[in-house]
């Protein structure tokens, strides 16, 4: 703090401060507290808004509770965004180790290029792309089946349609920090645990994994939330059998009415969100500062 | 149990750079070898060769009597010390020690033992626990050591490993790699271009320039019969002075100079007719005149050293002087500006055929 004022000198540093202040009050305090207040009221006409029946109750949350079906999704959700995460990890994780130690100058670029240039495009178009390539008279069911894989066409769309194109959404997000954290891994360091014998798999178990720790952990921290927190790929690419919590939650403000609900159920998730980071961080390790970074 | 290393006609290439020409040579089982010579003379390509981190694009690489070709570092009985030592900052001590032994499948309390007797070698005992981070420079040095020798390797390669210590702590750790070497009877091939650590620590030295070997010889035989142009200026100061042989005489060449005829050792390649330099030592050079041998000169400056002063300054001929003449006879030394003459014994003067 008192660095700031004399970098920046007394109004300036002020002006920072209030930006600062207004972000997190307006953007993130208000609305959330904003939404408490909807998850804890009944939902009633706007007659009745302020009548006695408008108290402060549970009732909301405890609806998520019983109703068997959402209690469920709710759950996949949890469940199958932790299997985006790992999936996304497990693609990231040897292309970021090549990027980082292995690639030339120009290959790094060539390979940066071809990452970064698809999210030029907005994410809705990129997931209909998977959407064409998935669709059941689609150049994937084409393909499969010219090469005699396949006999007949597969119903991509679905659970597995839903997990290629969240992977594919958020590889950035797992790829990047990973890459960040591996390449400042002195080459020598995998050369001597080489020279002392370790097969590969050890050199990663041992020394790289666990100097590029940080990296993973801010990786799967954002591709886990992104995950829980998607509506669009889960939309388009899923089935009925394969829905969202999210899809629940939109729902239930935009279809239901019931913005007191919705409310409740956006809570949940954000909840687990928080949970799960700080599980995360646990498990790795990790200052919340770390993946600030 | 050391191991012998034979290098017979390798060399290596990375596109169209030519690191490494043609070298060959062998370093006994529990010899203390030296690999010298200025960056970019390939002797870090010769080492990786040796390591198995490059395959040479031609030559054998013998290690034991057997041909490690196709054989990775983690398949030849060589531990490589690298110059930044590379010890692995999220292990504590003993478990980088044990780092080898752990990847040979050994069980944890067999590893914990012999990492506590190697710290006891290298006289770090009780610093198990500690992080690398919290050692001194001399002390991770050590560890790197240890980690090497804990998976018993026939060879032990070291990379410049003292090139980041200060110089007093470089002058300790010359005399411990030597006394370590000494115990475990390891052979140890260690690069450096630091001429003084080649000298001080090994049985044989291996002089390299521009990927081409110069010369394999014990470190005296390299300061009093350097067998290159190279050798005799890169190995020690020296004076250099050109000139046509126009004998040689049991030994001896008379080289015609622009001071006169000079007479020296002939070298290897010295022959009648032919373009050479006869080279001399500061330390050859005595102030006055005798009956041969006699270099007029004016002097520039003298350095005083303690010991000894250095005296520099330019002969008749134009090339460079330099003489180191002792403290108990400084009265003997010129002054600055004066003119001066040295001689030296033909016995201390080597010549070559320049190249």
């Amino acid at each position: 703090m008192r660095e700031l004022f004399q970098r920046f000198g007394g109004w300036l540093a002020s002006f920072f401060l209030i930006l600062v202040a207004i972000w997190l009050v307006g953007m993130v305090l208000a609305p959330n507290l904003m939404t408490l207040d909807y998850a804890l009221r009944p939902n009633l006409p706007p007659a009745r808004i302020g009548g006695p029946e408008d108290s402060y109750s549970l009732a909301n949350f405890a609806y998520l509770a019983n109703e068997a079906v959402h209690r469920t999704i709710f759950f996949k959700t949890v469940w199958a965004s932790a299997l985006v995460t790992l999936t996304t990890f497990v693609v990231c994780y040897p292309i970021a180790f090549w990027m980082a130690q292995r690639a030339t100058r120009a290959q790094l670029s060539i390979a940066l290029m071809a990452l970064i240039v698809p999210f030029f495009v907005n994410e809705v178009l990129r997931t209909l792309g998977w959407y064409i390539i998935l669709a059941y008279r689609g150049p994937l069911n084409a393909v499969l089946l010219g090469l005699g894989i396949i006999e007949r066409p597969v119903r991509w769309q679905g659970d597995l349609g839903v997990l290629a194109g969240m992977v594919y959404a958020y590889i950035l997000f797992m790829l990047l920090p990973i890459y960040n954290a591996i390449e400042s891994l002195e080459k020598a360091q995998i050369e001597a645990a080489r020279d002392l014998g370790a097969p590969v798999w050890r050199i990663h178990w041992r020394v790289v994994i666990p100097h590029a720790k940080a990296g993973i952990a801010t990786g799967c921290v954002f591709t886990f939330m992104l995950a829980a927190g998607s509506y669009v790929a889960p939309a388009l690419l899923g089935s009925p059998g394969s829905r969202w919590f999210t899809e629940i939650i939109y729902n239930w403000f935009f279809e239901g009415g019931d913005w007191n609900r919705g409310a409740a159920y956006a809570l949940v998730l954000l909840a687990l969100c928080l949970l799960v980071v700080l599980v995360t961080l646990r498990i790795f390790r990790v200052n919340l500062a770390d993946v600030a970074k | 149990m050391s191991h012998s290393v034979e290098l017979s006609g390798i060399g290596m290439s990375f596109g169209t750079t030519r690191a490494v020409s043609d070298v060959s040579f062998k370093v006994e089982a529990g010899e203390f070898f030296s690999i010298l010579g200025p960056s970019g003379c390939g002797k870090t390509t010769i080492l990786r060769m040796i390591a198995g981190f490059i395959q040479p694009t031609e030559g054998r690489v013998l290690i034991g009597g057997r041909d490690m070709k196709g054989l990775g570092p983690n398949q030849r009985p060589t531990a490589m010390i690298f110059q930044s030592l590379a010890l692995f900052p999220l292990m504590p001590v003993w478990e980088n020690i044990a780092f080898g032994l752990e990847a040979r499948g050994i069980s944890r309390a067999e590893r914990r033992r012999k990492a506590d007797e190697l710290l006891k070698l290298i006289a770090l005992e009780g610093y198990g626990e500690r992080m690398p981070g919290e050692l001194s420079g001399g002390q991770r040095q050590r560890v790197a050591i240890a980690r090497a020798l804990a998976v018993e390797p026939g060879v032990l390669l070291l990379d410049e490993p003292l090139s980041a210590l200060d110089l007093k702590l470089r002058q300790h750790m010359r005399a411990e790699l030597r006394a370590l070497q000494r115990r475990t009877g390891v052979t140890f091939i260690y690069i450096t271009h630091d001429q003084s650590e080649a000298l001080a620590m090994s049985d044989r030295v291996a002089v390299m320039s521009a990927g081409l070997l110069q010369q394999v010889a014990t470190p005296r035989q390299l300061y009093d019969d350097p067998a290159t142009p190279f050798v005799a200026r890169f190995v020690g100061e020296t004076n250099a002075i050109p000139g046509r042989i126009t004998a040689i005489d049991g030994g001896t060449a008379t080289l015609e100079t622009g001071l006169g005829a000079l007479r020296g050792r002939a070298g290897p390649g010295a022959q009648v007719g032919g373009q050479a330099t006869l080279y001399v030592r500061p330390e050859a050079l005595i102030p006055g005149t005798d009956d041969a041998n006699n270099l007029p000169a004016t002097i520039d400056r003298v350095d005083f050293e303690g010991a000894f002063a250095l005296v520099h300054g330019r002969f008749d001929d134009g090339a460079a002087l330099a003489a180191s003449v002792p403290s108990t006879r400084l009265a003997d030394a010129p002054e600055p500006g004066a003119r001066a003459s040295f001689s030296f014994q033909p016995r201390h003067g080597v010549v070559l055929a320049d190249a």
